[in-house]
């Protein structure tokens, strides 16, 4: 018996060995001329099965742009480093990337780790003017992040709370007149729950908030009450912030109650939530997007369509993250662009760019906050597509697209730029 | 008043969820002297072998095969890894389940994938049973009832009117002398543990398409069966009863109420202005809170009556 055990863990041993020589002893001197992305998200935890996604669709994107030449003639190599959604365990990924020399850092999972990383960085390229990195922010959504805290050496491929909010209220239909806030209590539900009611007042005063509600973040199990109060509210859209599984709980509530309400949310789209949420959502969700495979019909891109199509060969989720393509052919550009990876050159080169995205649409960086003006696509769940969502038969119907110029939106950012 | 009356069902039909899971937990406990804290990663096996199974043979075969699955998984986890570290004490069980959390975790993940599944109600529980005040109340609810209260009334006859029963509760007080007895307690053992685990497979394959079938289902679900476990007195299944009734209802009832502190001390004539700590913890409304209620309820009650509500000795 024991020895049966003993051979089991040792033939383990051997396979496990094999495997890793497999994976990481690759020759070392294909690596030298890559150009490393190091890429900073969690990989394990609660928020794992969104870290996984990520990196999954950068290693599409950068199988693609290699295959069609890189930049300067050299392929992109990514780096993942687990950052369990920890501002600290984010620093330490961050000493360590600047020790292997990497120029780029890019993160895409939340804010408060956003907000660590851009001090560090600053931080890190003062004293270090011969080591910089440069940090492509491609998901916290804070709007801070470009306002109060914005910083030379910190880029964003994705829209801010604002930009989000902004779309998101433009897109409530005519006849709607009562709506419910409920979203998470903590920085990003309370900043959702802020802009949501700035954009309300601004472009639809004729609206009327019945309810406005902060529910502690992923603690509820139960959300019957919730709809109970919402019913008696007398509201015809729940507008929140939710995700995962607090907003999966939500609406799966709403329908075994037969509680009769849109969902206006902000993140349904997010992975996972197609597939928990399915018909319950027909018609009644929707959702603030950066791109699905049929805005891409709506636009009329075949380019952008291929993608979609070519994504959905091996996944079994949707490629929903253009901006992060965007975000890896606007570096390639600049690169180029510069001659260098050098990060000060790379920045300045990326500083009022113009790029137009797969759809065909102004992708434009703004020198003033570094903030990526961009489109956003309201899409609602519905039958009626040709791409559906995560093979659940329901897929995001495109409703209103917003253009980056929709979307720009003043900012207070006074940026300290490098003197030299 | 309707929505007092629909916040009852609502709190019925959760309170009686914890209970399926939490009594499993305390049948254990009070057999085993095991606090074990793997036991919602048993609830979470539950809903994800009920929908593997289920997409072969069909919902009610799963509601019976799932459970039995998690009781052979339960017996093996007693008989290879429980009561090898027994002789060590409690503290080195405690830890061990503490482990198997882990382990369990991983496990799912590497298995089913990090994504939610699509389990869902079947089409024929899927209906609306009855309407108070315009609300639907879903048949699979009144369906998670019947299950409870039958799991309940099975328990307890099993416990208290069989021989095995006897044996169990001799073996449980008396160990020593129901083994000179010939009977094999080390056996009575493995089955307790097996029946916790099939108790807690049982209320994955009905909560998890209750609520969602995701990786993260044992993490948020756990503590709150430890608060009704330690609320209802460790070891006791009426005083666990009576807490998961209690617990559904305060959670639910807490998010409909939208007073806050400083509205109960209004009619004192004190009001409080200003911003600061206190008035921010004055003014923050019942509801935003609601799902900490059942922890602070823990420590008032730990600070009063160390024993729980009905529980037979110290926690």
């Amino acid at each position: 018996m024991s020895f049966c055990l003993r051979l089991i863990c040792y033939s383990f041993a051997v396979a496990f060995t094999i495997f890793s020589l497999m994976v990481f002893g690759r020759p070392a001197a294909a690596a030298e001329e890559t150009i490393k992305l190091a890429y900073t998200d969690p990989f394990s935890g609660p928020f794992a099965s969104g870290g996984d996604e990520f990196l999954k669709a950068f290693q599409f994107i950068i199988a693609r742009k290699n295959a069609m030449g890189g930049a300067l003639g050299r392929k992109f190599e990514i780096v993942p480093f687990d950052d369990k959604l920890q501002p600290a365990e984010a620093l330490i990924a961050l000493k360590s990337m600047t020790d292997q020399n990497i120029p780029f850092v890019m993160h895409c999972t939340g804010s408060n780790v956003g907000s660590a990383l851009i001090d560090a960085v600053s931080k890190h390229n003062a004293r270090n003017p011969d080591n910089r990195i440069l940090y492509l922010n491609c998901g916290a959504l804070a709007t801070e992040l470009t306002n109060e805290q914005c910083d030379f050496w910190h880029f964003r491929f994705a829209g801010s709370v604002d930009m989000r909010a902004a779309a998101r209220i433009k897109s409530l239909p005519a006849d709607l007149k009562k709506v419910y806030l409920l979203n998470q209590d903590y920085l990003f539900g309370q900043s959702i729950q802020h802009d949501s009611k700035k954009w309300l007042a601004k472009l639809r005063p004729d609206i009327e908030i019945v309810g406005d509600e902060l529910m502690p973040f992923g603690k509820v199990q139960d959300f019957t009450p919730y709809i109970a109060k919402i019913k008696a509210s007398g509201a015809q859209s729940v507008v929140t912030g939710n995700y995962n599984r607090d907003l999966n709980l939500l609406i799966k509530a709403a329908v075994d109650d037969g509680l009769n309400v849109r969902f206006d949310t902000f993140l349904a789209h997010l992975i996972g939530g197609p597939t928990a949420i399915g018909p319950a959502g027909e018609n009644r969700l929707t959702s603030v997007m950066e791109f699905n495979g049929n805005v891409a019909v709506d636009q009329k891109s075949a380019a952008a369509e291929k993608i979609a199509i070519d994504w959905r060969v091996d996944h079994q989720t949707d490629f929903s993250t253009l901006n992060f393509l965007t975000m890896i052919d606007m570096l390639a550009d600049a690169i180029n662009k510069a001659g260098s990876t050098d990060p000060l050159k790379v920045a300045l080169a990326l500083e009022d760019m113009h790029y137009k995205d797969l759809d065909g649409q102004e992708n434009i960086m703004r020198k003033e906050d570094h903030q990526l003006l961009m489109p956003y696509y309201v899409g609602v769940f519905s039958k009626d597509v040709k791409y559906d969502s995560e093979h659940t038969g329901f897929g995001w119907k495109n409703i209103m697209t917003a253009t980056a110029a929709d979307l720009t939106l003043p900012t207070v950012c006074k940026m300290k730029r490098p003197t030299e | 008043m309707e929505i007092v009356l629909v916040s009852l069902f609502n709190g019925l039909v959760y309170g009686m969820l914890l209970f399926m899971l939490a009594s499993g937990l305390t049948l254990i406990f009070s057999m085993m002297g095991v606090l074990n804290f793997a036991h919602a990663s048993i609830y979470m096996i539950g809903a994800y072998l009920a929908f593997t199974v289920s997409r072969f043979v069909g919902f009610f075969p799963a509601l019976i095969i799932a459970p039995l699955l998690c009781a052979l998984i339960g017996a093996a986890i007693e008989v290879w890894g429980l009561r090898r570290v027994h002789h060590n004490g409690h503290i080195a069980e405690l830890l061990f389940t503490f482990g198997l959390v882990f382990i369990v975790q991983r496990s799912v993940q590497m298995i089913w994938g990090m994504l939610p599944m699509a389990y869902r109600v079947p089409p024929s529980l899927d209906f609306s049973l009855f309407t108070i005040y315009g609300a639907n109340f879903p048949a699979y609810r009144g369906f998670m009832l019947l299950v409870s209260v039958g799991m309940l009334v099975a328990t307890w006859l099993l416990l208290k009117k069989t021989r095995i029963g006897l044996v169990i509760q001799a073996a449980l007080t008396h160990p020593q002398m129901a083994s000179a007895l010939g009977h094999n307690v080390p056996r009575v053992f493995t089955i307790v543990f097996a029946g916790g685990c099939l108790l807690a497979g049982l209320a994955g394959v009905i909560g998890g398409n209750y609520q969602t079938t995701e990786p993260g289902m044992a993490e948020s679900m756990g503590p709150i069966v430890f608060v009704v476990v330690v609320f209802g007195g460790l070891g006791s299944l009426a005083g666990c009863f009576v807490a998961s009734i209690l617990m559904g209802l305060i959670m639910t009832f807490a998010v409909v109420i939208n007073t806050s502190m400083l509205d109960l001390l209004r009619p004192l004539g004190i009001t409080v202005t200003g911003d600061n700590l206190f008035t921010e913890i004055l003014t923050v409304p019942v509801a935003r809170i609601g799902a900490l209620l059942p922890f602070a309820m823990m420590i008032i009650i730990l600070s009063f009556r160390p024993r729980g509500l009905m529980g037979t000795r110290d926690t």
